[in-house]
């Protein structure tokens, strides 16, 4: 039984200088006939399903559509063509630090996102000092949240969302921070997260780092799917298609 | 059976919510008095201070033959300075928030109904010094009063109604602001604050009814300066503004939620 399938989707954006314009400013091109959106599509026709404790990979190069599928799978956004079905909670972690709140503290912080990922307050009683001592923010709880470098941000982000136990986590470029002590802390816990039959979708630049820890990879192109299935042999042949793209450019 | 499912789901959805509301409405309050204690006072103060320089400067115009024309004046500015906060305020609520929501899968309703936490908090302070003033007015205090319960539980569903509208409209044209801030001050002297419609002919009067915020303003000095409970017509005039506001702002959250993302 897939706990994610994903049939058909095709995502358009909408773009053009629709953006930002003022309400005085889109009725003068409307009247002009000035305006105009353009569509390009992120995503096109991408089908996989994924059964509980599979952990999938999606490589492929920058525009390749897959933070825009991840937005898709997460609820976030809705696929123009296509259906996405997911069983299960969602513990999403796009971009990790946006959504912080820099004036409240690190304790206030934590619950908040907490509560934005859906969690209830006494499971956030109960696991807060574990988020916090997995991040290693012990000292900074009261702190102001700005006054965080970067990677204690995002080791934060990642405490909250991994400590607790969503049935898909799906994680976005998240695996790249903090220092090297925390990357190798970050991938054990990953692993052993999937141990527990936890689904996960990981985003990554990173080659090896999916091979080790993906049994299934999708491969993305401009929007269209190349490949799906066992992983490393869709990573041989992304490996080989990067090889070709850089012998071409030769 | 799968009734029950579902109720017991929904129960668990509202609990859910209910923690993340909770820390919404936090963050709000930290954020907009950045932990000062004036900051608070100041949201009272500043209707008072309103109140006070309308008074010294409209009491020769308008208040000559005007019996209690302190409560008159302050009864109008209570509910406008109201109206005009919860809903200024709550334009913003989307695009302060616009980095969860277009990260995280939330309820974008929240973000709105946190925000006009504050306001509504306000309000009922600023209500209680108009109460003070009332009595230095020499008002007397009837059971009539519980009937002010409506137009202020009213004109609370009509700014969240009207906020879900300006909030998803901000998201699209940024300068919604500025036309907004212009169509409140307008408002406001359409609102008849600080002078009588009897000045106007009998035939225009009626007209005054097309601004909701005049209704409530008229609900509150019948029964706080004339002592009468408003006629049924007027109770049914407030209704259908706080319904039309809240109807028309869930139907464009309902229809826009995803597109929202196309824009911020």
């Amino acid at each position: 039984m897939a706990i994610i399938s994903v049939k058909n989707v095709s995502i358009r954006y909408k773009t053009g200088d629709f953006k930002s314009i003022g309400f005085k400013e889109y009725v003068m091109r409307k009247l002009t006939g000035k305006y105009q959106v353009q569509y390009f599509w992120a995503d096109k026709d991408v089908n996989f399903e994924l059964e509980p404790g599979d952990m999938l990979g999606i490589v492929g190069t920058n525009g390749a559509g897959k933070s825009t599928l991840l937005k898709a799978i997460s609820g976030i956004m809705v696929p123009t063509k296509g259906s996405v079905k997911v069983k299960g909670n969602i513990a999403a972690l796009l971009e990790l630090t946006s959504g912080f709140d820099g004036d409240l503290t690190v304790r206030e912080n934590t619950y908040l996102r907490g509560a934005l990922l859906g969690y209830t307050r006494k499971f956030m009683d109960e696991m807060y000092d574990q988020i916090i001592s997995f991040a290693e923010l012990e000292d900074f709880q009261d702190r102001p949240f700005k006054h965080l470098s970067s990677g204690m941000k995002s080791r934060l982000a990642f405490s909250i969302a991994c400590l607790v136990s969503p049935d898909i986590l799906i994680l976005d470029e998240v695996l790249s921070v903090g220092d090297g002590a925390f990357r190798a802390k970050s991938e054990e816990k990953i692993r052993s997260i999937l141990e527990q039959g936890v689904t996960g979708i990981l985003v990554s630049h990173s080659l090896p780092q999916v091979r080790q820890l993906c049994n299934k990879v999708l491969w993305l192109h401009k929007g269209q799917q190349m490949a799906f299935g066992e992983a490393q042999q869709v990573c041989d042949e992304y490996e080989a298609f990067l090889k070709s793209m850089k012998d071409k450019k030769k | 059976m799968d009734l029950k499912k579902a109720i017991t789901k929904k129960v668990h959805q509202l609990k859910k919510h209910q923690f993340l509301f909770e820390e919404l409405v936090k963050r709000d309050f930290k954020q907009k008095y950045k932990r000062t204690v004036l900051g608070m006072a100041w949201s009272v103060i500043s209707p008072v201070l309103h109140f006070l320089v309308m008074k010294i400067v409209f009491t020769g115009f308008f208040g000559r033959d005007m019996p209690h024309y302190s409560t008159y004046l302050f009864a109008g500015n209570v509910m406008y300075s109201f109206f005009r906060e919860s809903t200024t305020g709550g334009m913003n609520s989307l695009m302060l928030n616009k980095h969860i929501f277009t990260k995280i899968n939330v309820p974008k309703y929240l973000f709105l109904l946190s925000r006009n936490v504050s306001s509504i908090i306000n309000f009922g302070l600023t209500l209680i010094v108009f109460f003070v003033f009332c009595i230095f007015d020499g008002i007397t205090f009837t059971w009539k009063f519980i009937f002010l319960l409506y137009p202020c539980v009213m004109l609370m569903l009509f700014n969240i109604g009207l906020g879900l509208i300006l909030s998803a409209l901000y998201v699209f044209f940024r300068d919604i602001q500025y036309l907004y801030d212009i169509f409140t001050m307008l408002l406001m002297y359409m609102s008849a604050i600080y002078y009588s419609v009897d000045a106007y002919a009998s035939y225009i009067q009626p007209a005054f009814l097309i601004n909701p915020v005049y209704c409530v303003i008229k609900y509150v000095r019948e029964i706080v300066i004339n002592g009468t409970i408003p006629s049924l017509g007027l109770h049914g005039l407030i209704l259908f503004y706080t319904l039309l506001a809240l109807g028309a702002g869930a139907l464009i959250y309902k229809k826009k939620n995803h597109a929202f993302l196309y824009y911020v």
